[in-house]
């Protein structure tokens, strides 16, 4: 056993100890950035953007950033508990999406635009 | 708290010490040695039916009440309260022939009305005991006379008066008049100072009421108030001389005041400072209410109230209360005879000041206002220089004669739509209808200018004479000699003005005190026909009716015939004097009976006090009390014809030298342009109203901004500035709030990023 840097922790638990390694060599290390690029970009895009509906799928690709990073650390830890806290979030966001667009309809009613700068009533 | 009321039955053991142990005993045995000082018995239990005097009017007060609240529209309120208080005149002989008559006191219970043990773990304590009971004896019953009687014709009157407020002001009107005889009824007949302080209050509240009754004019309501507010400056001293007379003699009740004095005066003695103070504070109030300097200024200004209150309240009765309470409890003024000679001298100078005011007025209820200031100053000065019955037979006579003025004064007004300029008014005698009128006002023209052998005449004189029998006095005996010409003028300025010369008038504009008689008028009242036009072409003066004319009748022989009384028990200086003499006012002049009181009044006005025997004053070496009898006739004649000749109309109405030919213009006028200023300073009051206004209307003016400047910045400014703290925050932080969700987001993003970034350089 090597002495129990982060380093080495990783590189040695890479994704592919399972015997059929169709992607041997894929670390935690490729998972997570593809988690935080997700991330990243749902956050610019939010940011931003103005359209209503852009901005909300923004907010979901920062969800499935978050999933993925949950489910690669759960394959990490070789327990399931990463993806049943995944398949709640789905859950979530599913149920969450319904309503978001749900609203989203209702202001494109009331202003006929889905620019969210039209919403700035509340302002102090 | 328990200390101080411990303290009391200290000072009252004190007080029965210096008495010989008089203070404190029972009521009754009180009441039996005041009557054995005063020579003559007390009834023991009084008779109950004179309970009814005071209850009556209060009666009266609570049907007017019901009336006002039942909207009635009638002069039902009038001849309810004209009937029970004619009643209550009637019981007011009743008792006159009970107890005055023979020269008893009578002490009436009626029910237990305050007491306090102030030692309740002490037998036969000290206790403040103040009963709804009546002090009845000749004094109280001499103002008791005059009170009711007047009220009752001067309710008559204003059912005439005030037939144009017919309605709920009619109803208001007679209810604070009620509520007055009964407050004054409390005040005279009270057996005891609270129960006159009771009264005093009452008076000065209705009086207040009264005065204001116009309540929609600005002048009426101020007048009110400034009446009310300089009563209360004398009320101040009233009230603590009450409580220093409980805390001196351990009672308020006048038995037993007058027994322990009695004691105090046999006795002899040095008496503590605190109980010469009592006269001195008692006769605060009394200064307050009867108008005498330097508080006298509100009375001229309560003429803005119908003329029957101006009349009854600031004529006859109320503002006679001082003279009244100072009467009395005059056995407490001899006990300290300075208080007497400040009496005596704010009397005489007020009596001086008011008279050169008067004489410079165009109203004539204002002339009237101050004539009535200036005599009673001269009842001050009588009870000052030791005249009681003087001052007494002042009251009586001034009640009749100034009430007829008045009456008449307001005859006028209310036929000439409210004219009272003596300029704009001439010749009122040869008017179809005024005859009666007139003649009334002659006779009080007469009796108040002091026209030899009229009631007004007498009872000044006995005043006058008595200022100069004691000595030390002369000085002011020669200011009321003066006074009394200058009266004698301004009363015949009014007569031959307003009702001497050719017939001329000019209507008022309504708007003089009977503000609302326009309206109704206009409304189509039928009982005012008279008022029909204001622009002067159509209007007729409407001479009074049977009401008016009845009553100045009744009071015109009134102030005739009082003369009479004066002959009637001459050893005392006239029925008047003889009840008096049989009151504890009574006291014996030490210049008739030489005495040591004559030395303590000589030697508190300075006079040397050193001889064995103080003679009486003279006046220029004549007996006064014979010589004044021409000295003021005199006096008086020559004012009248003074007035005559610069006022009076050509040929007999001006006496012959009078050259006055129309209402506005006089030889007068081209007099007071010789003597410019002094007339125009006489015509503004010698501005003392507005001396007051510089002494303490403009500094507590001052001290009032500057307290609320120190509240608006001050005070509201930490309120306002702990307020403004968070609305300061609030709009700093505001724009944060800009309502873009983008920025929002940045705000969140941006915090988690400073959040990691922390985390990362922590770790």
């Amino acid at each position: 056993m090597m002495a129990f840097g982060a380093d080495a922790f990783f590189s040695a638990l890479t994704l592919g100890q399972t015997g059929f390694e169709p992607m041997a060599g894929v670390t935690l290390y490729h998972y997570l950035f593809v988690s935080a690029a997700m991330m990243a970009i749902g956050v610019v895009g939010f940011l931003s953007r103005r359209n209503l509906i852009i901005m909300f799928l923004c907010t979901e690709l920062m969800f499935q950033g978050a999933a993925l990073a949950l489910i690669a650390f759960g394959r990490l830890h070789l327990n399931h508990s990463g993806e049943v806290f995944v398949i709640i979030v789905l859950t979530v966001a599913a149920a969450e999406a319904a309503l978001a667009l749900g609203l989203v309809v209702y202001l494109f009613r009331r202003k006929e635009t889905l620019d969210s700068l039209a919403w700035a009533e509340l302002k102090g | 708290m328990l200390e101080l009321l411990s303290n009391i039955p200290e000072l009252a053991t004190l007080a029965s010490h210096a008495t010989h142990g008089h203070g404190a005993e029972g009521a009754a045995a009180g009441a039996a040695e005041a009557a054995h000082a005063v020579g003559a018995a007390i009834a023991g239990s009084g008779n109950k039916l004179f309970l009814l005097i005071p209850l009556l009017p209060l009666l009266s007060m609570a049907l007017c009440g019901l009336y006002w609240a039942f909207g009635v529209k009638s002069k039902l309120p009038a001849w309810t309260t004209v009937g029970l208080l004619g009643a209550s005149f009637g019981l007011t002989i009743l008792a006159y022939f009970e107890i005055a008559a023979p020269g008893v006191t009578q002490i009436v219970h009626g029910f237990r009305w305050i007491g306090i043990d102030l030692s309740p773990h002490q037998e036969g304590g000290l206790e403040l005991i103040a009963n709804f009971g009546l002090y009845l004896d000749s004094l109280t019953i001499l103002w008791m006379l005059f009170v009711t009687g007047l009220a009752t014709l001067i309710a008559l009157y204003a059912s005439e008066y005030m037939a144009h407020d017919v309605g709920p002001g009619y109803c208001r009107f007679f209810f604070a008049f009620s509520l007055f005889v009964f407050a004054m009824s409390a005040l005279v007949m009270g057996d005891n100072l609270l129960m006159l302080y009771l009264g005093w209050e009452g008076v000065g509240l209705c009086s207040y009421l009264l005065i204001g009754y116009f309540f929609t004019k600005p002048s009426a309501v101020a007048a009110a108030k400034k009446a009310f507010i300089m009563n209360r400056i004398g009320d101040l001293g009233l009230a603590i001389g009450i409580m220093m007379t409980f805390v001196q003699f351990g009672t308020i009740e006048y038995a037993g005041i007058f027994e322990q004095v009695d004691a105090i005066r046999a006795s002899g003695g040095e008496l503590p400072f605190a109980v010469k103070a009592i006269p001195l504070l008692l006769m605060v109030g009394a200064f307050g209410k009867s108008a005498q300097l330097p508080l006298y200024t509100w009375l001229p200004d309560a003429m803005e109230g119908p003329t029957p209150v101006s009349a009854l309240i600031h004529a006859a009765t109320m503002v006679t209360a001082g003279v009244y309470l100072i009467a009395r409890t005059y056995p407490l003024y001899t006990l300290n005879p300075t208080a007497l000679v400040i009496v005596a001298w704010v009397g005489g100078l007020t009596a001086l000041l008011a008279a050169t005011i008067g004489m410079a007025q165009y109203d004539i209820k204002r002339i009237m206002a101050y004539s009535t200031v200036s005599q009673l100053g001269y009842m001050f000065l009588g009870l000052g220089v030791l005249s009681s019955a003087g001052a007494a037979f002042h009251v009586f006579t001034h009640a009749f004669f100034k009430a007829t003025l008045f009456l008449c004064c307001g005859a006028v007004m209310h036929g000439f739509a409210g004219q009272l300029d003596l300029r704009k008014l001439s010749g009122v005698w040869g008017m179809k209808g005024w005859r009666i009128v007139s003649v009334a006002m002659l006779i009080g023209c007469l009796n108040l200018a002091g026209f030899p052998l009229t009631a007004g005449y007498f009872s000044k004189d006995m005043i006058l004479a008595e200022a100069f029998v004691t000595p030390g006095f002369a000085v002011l005996g020669w200011i009321a000699l003066i006074t009394a010409g200058l009266t004698a003028y301004y009363t015949f300025r009014v007569w031959f003005r307003v009702f001497m010369g050719p017939g001329e008038f000019e209507p008022g504009d309504e708007h003089h005190g009977d503000a609302e008689d326009e309206m109704t008028a206009e409304d189509g009242h039928d009982n005012h026909a008279g008022h029909g036009g204001h622009g002067g072409s159509s209007f007729h003066p409407h001479p009074p009716k049977w009401a008016i004319n009845t009553v100045l009748a009744i009071l015109a022989v009134g102030s005739l015939a009082v003369v009479g009384v004066y002959f009637i028990d001459t050893e005392h200086h006239g029925w008047v004097g003889g009840l008096v003499h049989d009151s504890t006012a009574h006291y014996e002049s030490p210049f008739v009976h030489h005495g040591a009181a004559a030395h303590e009044i000589a030697g508190a006005h300075g006079a040397e006090a050193s001889g064995a025997e103080l003679a009486p004053g003279t006046f220029l070496g004549f007996d006064p009390h014979e010589a004044l009898f021409f000295a003021s006739g005199i006096i008086g004649a020559i004012g009248i014809l003074i007035a005559a000749f610069l006022h009076g109309p050509t040929g007999f109405g001006g006496l012959f030298i009078g050259a006055r030919t129309e209402a506005a213009t006089s030889r007068a006028d081209g007099l007071k342009r010789t003597f410019a200023p002094v007339g125009k300073w006489a015509e503004r009051k010698w501005y003392v109203d507005e001396l007051y206004d510089f002494l303490f209307r403009i500094p507590l003016w001052v001290l009032a901004h500057i307290c609320y400047l120190f509240d608006r910045f001050i005070i509201d400014g930490i309120v306002d500035g702990l307020a403004k703290t968070p609305r300061g925050v609030g709009s700093g932080l505001r724009p944060s709030q800009n309502g873009l969700l983008q920025s929002y987001a940045v705000g969140m993003a941006g915090g988690l990023a400073f959040i990691l970034l922390v985390i990362w350089v922590v770790l």
